[in-house]
């Protein structure tokens, strides 16, 4: 560990952001979780909150900083201490997306420009495992990594001013999937009837940053039926510990 | 129990925000201008995070089923107590059945209403501020019944009302610190931005305020990294937005500037085609 070289910049009155060369991998990302657990068991007191996005971690501490130096000294001391944490393991979690035409609002569009099948494209989607780099965006939307750059498309030029909440997505070399109905401009080729954020839990969010996501296509039927599971609270998400 | 008879323009239930919760993706929320919002509580003696009404421009009429103490701070919106004009920044002695409401905006855009012990509404990820998909409601309604504390009238009438700081309404320099991406911009762009006077564009709201003119802008998108309310973002195409307290958490445009805290107070408290100017602090 402690290969990269990182830069410690105060931000606003009472945060710290952290960060690493630009670029988006899973090094980056595993060295960014393992800081930031250490980060949160040892600075537990003095801070709000500490969040991570791809090549970046920003500190939110109580209080407004005095001394800037003393604060990134100590910043950097952890980064570069031994000490062992027990890492979580990370979970794979198999998500169900129907990707009907009732739904696919864009994969026609796709399928033509691209010359490529719809259901190659409905293939290429759920073969691959996705890492969840971090949550932003809206509340429970997963920043994914691992697209296939022959399924990349990119963002609409005019976003729709609503998309139905568990739309999943294609934008550019990202994708995803919708929370809640919010606007957006990424293009539509499923839906998927689970909650990706639920207010009445303690932890919203069943994906942590880290975390795999695989999709499997359902049909309509099975669509509507997990649905009504998911409203009734009894939905199970299949999902393996990952080793290692 | 207070009634919404006429819920105005945009009335929210606020405190201090949703804090720890960020990491998945909920914003921050909360009274646009804390300092509007301590100075009702305070006067109150409520805790500085009680729920208060942010009332937003015009027209709010309640009605109170109990007897209470309330307290107005912030813009001036013409708060009257059953028809009759009544002070900002003191305390009011309400009983069952009295109808506040507000009319034209004298001063300032958000007004902040405060109760002894502070609005009784839902609790979601340990905070009442209303936000879509967090709490059930995100504005107010008409008919809405927001459940208060019953309070006793203070009787030994005061009737002082605190001074405040005036020049919370007035202030056209927004404090700023350098944003993460200040140092990416060339001298000139970064003489322009805090030298020029921008504009508050018509595109205003808790999440965000868009100002109209343009900075000449040659700096490229970011990876999607984190951002918080105060930010400066600068976009493609050289638009300036300053985020507010229901941005979203995370963004991939250039933050050139943070405003410190006190200046987003100062700021929510501008209306559409308000100058402001950006002063760098250390």
């Amino acid at each position: 560990m402690n290969t990269f070289s990182l830069t410690y910049k105060q931000y606003g009155e009472r945060s710290i952001l952290i960060e690493w060369p630009s670029i988006i991998d899973k090094k980056t990302l595993k060295d960014i979780l393992f800081y930031k657990e250490k980060l949160e068991n040892i600075l537990i007191k003095d801070i709000i909150e500490v969040k991570s996005a791809y090549n970046s971690i920003l500190i939110s501490y109580n209080n407004t900083i005095e001394n800037i130096y003393n604060k990134i000294s100590v910043l950097k001391d952890i980064y570069s201490s031994k000490i062992s944490i027990l890492s979580k393991p990370s979970t794979l979690w198999k998500i169900p997306v129907c990707y009907d035409a009732k739904f696919a609002l864009d994969l026609g569009d796709i399928s033509l420009a691209k010359r490529i099948s719809k259901q190659d494209i409905i293939s290429m989607h759920s073969e691959v495992i996705y890492t969840v780099y971090f949550i932003g965006f809206l509340p429970g939307f997963l920043y994914l990594g691992g697209l296939i750059k022959v399924i990349n498309f990119p963002r609409k030029e005019a976003p729709r001013l609503h998309i139905e909440k568990g739309a999943v997505a294609i934008g550019g070399n990202q994708t995803g999937v919708y929370p809640c109905m919010s606007p957006g401009g990424w293009n539509i080729i499923g839906n998927s009837p689970i909650n990706f954020f639920d207010i009445s839990k303690t932890t919203p969010c069943f994906a942590n940053p880290g975390d795999k996501i695989q999709f499997y296509p359902i049909t309509k039927k099975k669509h509507s039926d997990i649905t009504t599971l998911v409203k009734a609270g009894v939905f199970q998400l299949e999902s393996e510990v990952i080793r290692g | 129990m207070v009634k919404v008879i006429n819920a105005g323009f945009y009335t929210t239930i606020q405190d201090l925000g949703r804090f720890g919760f960020q990491q998945f993706g909920v914003p921050v929320s909360g009274v646009m201008d804390s300092y509007s919002a301590k100075v009702a509580n305070a006067l109150l003696h409520n805790n500085e995070n009680d729920a208060v009404l942010e009332i937003t421009m015009s027209r709010l009429t309640l009605q109170f089923n109990c007897d209470t103490c309330i307290c107005i701070a912030g813009a001036d919106i013409s708060p009257k107590l059953n028809n009759k004009l009544v002070k900002l920044n003191s305390i009011l002695n309400i009983k069952k059945g009295d109808i506040l409401s507000f009319g034209k905006l004298i001063y300032g855009y958000r007004c902040y209403l405060a109760v002894s012990g502070g609005f009784q509404t839902e609790i979601r990820m340990n905070s009442r501020s209303m936000y879509k998909s967090i709490t059930t409601q995100f504005v107010l309604a008409k008919n809405d019944e927001l459940a208060i504390l019953e309070h006793d009238n203070i009787f030994e009438k005061s009737n002082a009302s605190i001074k405040i700081n005036t020049n919370h309404f007035g202030l056209n320099d927004i404090e700023v610190l350098k944003g993460p991406e200040f140092e990416l911009l060339t001298k000139k762009q970064q003489k322009q931005l805090l030298s020029n006077k921008f504009t508050l564009s018509k595109d205003n709201n808790r999440m965000a305020y868009q100002l109209v003119e343009v900075l000449e802008n040659n700096i490229k998108p970011i990876i999607t990294s984190l951002v918080l309310p105060g930010t400066v973002q600068l976009t493609p195409s050289g638009k300036l937005i300053v985020l507010m307290r229901d941005c979203q958490t995370t963004g991939g445009y250039p933050r050139v500037l943070q405003l410190k805290e006190y200046s987003i107070d100062v700021l929510s408290q501008k209306l559409v085609g308000n100058n402001i100017h950006f002063l760098l602090k250390s």
